[in-house]
């Protein structure tokens, strides 16, 4: 019952992702480019509804479906050496392979296989992350 | 590798953490139902300005298809440029997810959603390095 809530949750995300069209390298170029106003409208419609449900979850301690325990978000550590350098290498990334981490997915489902480079080099890019974790700045 | 034995980073439990596999599943099986079956036609219309130039760096298919041939055709698979190109963006994605603890729905969804201070810090990040690479390396590279 979990497992096909969670994945039900994956399906709608991947259908919303591709029908927006998040999932396509043009939009995440075009966005960069400031030329439309389409990819803000998504991130800012997502922000706009995000930020009613997370008042609405904490205000009013809702319950969690899945298991029944209060919902718990967790604040974000403090500083902010880790956000911002890791924001950068994570856009330099992005404008490249115009594919967040989800929408990669959802690019797999699509039948665009190249898509396979792109999730194997960014699991190697989290591995290689574990390996310098303590030498970089946070 | 060994690598588990010695950083915590690595110490993953993977029975907690399966959820995360099964919601990736899910967004690999909604983008084969979205562009199979729920869609007449997969052309992304991008604005003209940003068609004309995409043509300019060689990018002809913009405006006429979902992702580019270039990088996404099976054909980018013997392109070495297409595959270090794809290889670059895939390594620097999952680098910096995991470095800023969060991608754009962990930070610029959820995290400013939840009014956090630090996921502002990294979407502004993830402008500064894409505005970067957009504007000034993307022209190179293609």
């Amino acid at each position: 019952m979990r497992t096909l809530l969670y994945f039900s949750i994956g399906i709608l995300f991947g259908i919303t992702m591709f029908k927006s069209e998040a999932a396509s390298w043009f939009r995440i170029y075009e966005m960069f480019q400031f030329n439309a106003f389409h990819m803000y409208g998504i991130i800012g419609s997502a922000l706009f509804c995000g930020a009613i449900i997370t008042f609405v979850l904490k205000k009013f301690n809702v319950n969690s479906v899945v298991d029944g325990e209060p919902i718990v978000i967790p604040s974000k550590e403090s500083g902010w050496k880790r956000y911002l350098f890791g924001g950068v290498f994570f856009g330099f990334g992005w404008a490249i392979s115009g594919a967040c981490p989800g929408p990669m997915f959802t690019v797999l489902g699509a039948g665009f296989l190249p898509i396979l480079v792109v999730i194997a080099s960014a699991t190697l890019g989290t591995f290689c992350y574990g390996l310098l974790q303590k030498k970089l700045p946070h | 590798m060994g690598a588990g034995k010695n950083v915590s980073f690595f110490q993953f439990d993977w029975k907690a953490q399966r959820w995360n596999l099964v919601v990736a599943s899910g967004a690999v099986l909604g983008g084969f139902i979205a562009s199979n079956y729920l869609s007449a036609s997969t052309a992304v219309a991008i604005t003209p300005a940003t068609i004309t130039q995409l043509n300019e760096m060689g990018i002809l298919d913009a405006g006429q298809s979902y992702m580019p041939a270039q990088l996404f055709s099976l054909a980018a698979f013997s392109s070495v440029k297409s595959v270090l190109l794809l290889s670059l963006g895939g390594f620097l994605v999952g680098f910096g997810a995991r470095y800023a603890g969060g991608c754009t729905s962990g930070h610029a969804i959820s995290g400013l959603s939840n009014f956090q201070l630090p996921s502002l810090i990294a979407v502004i990040g993830f402008f500064v390095g894409g505005l970067i690479v957009n504007h000034f390396i993307l022209p190179i590279l293609l």
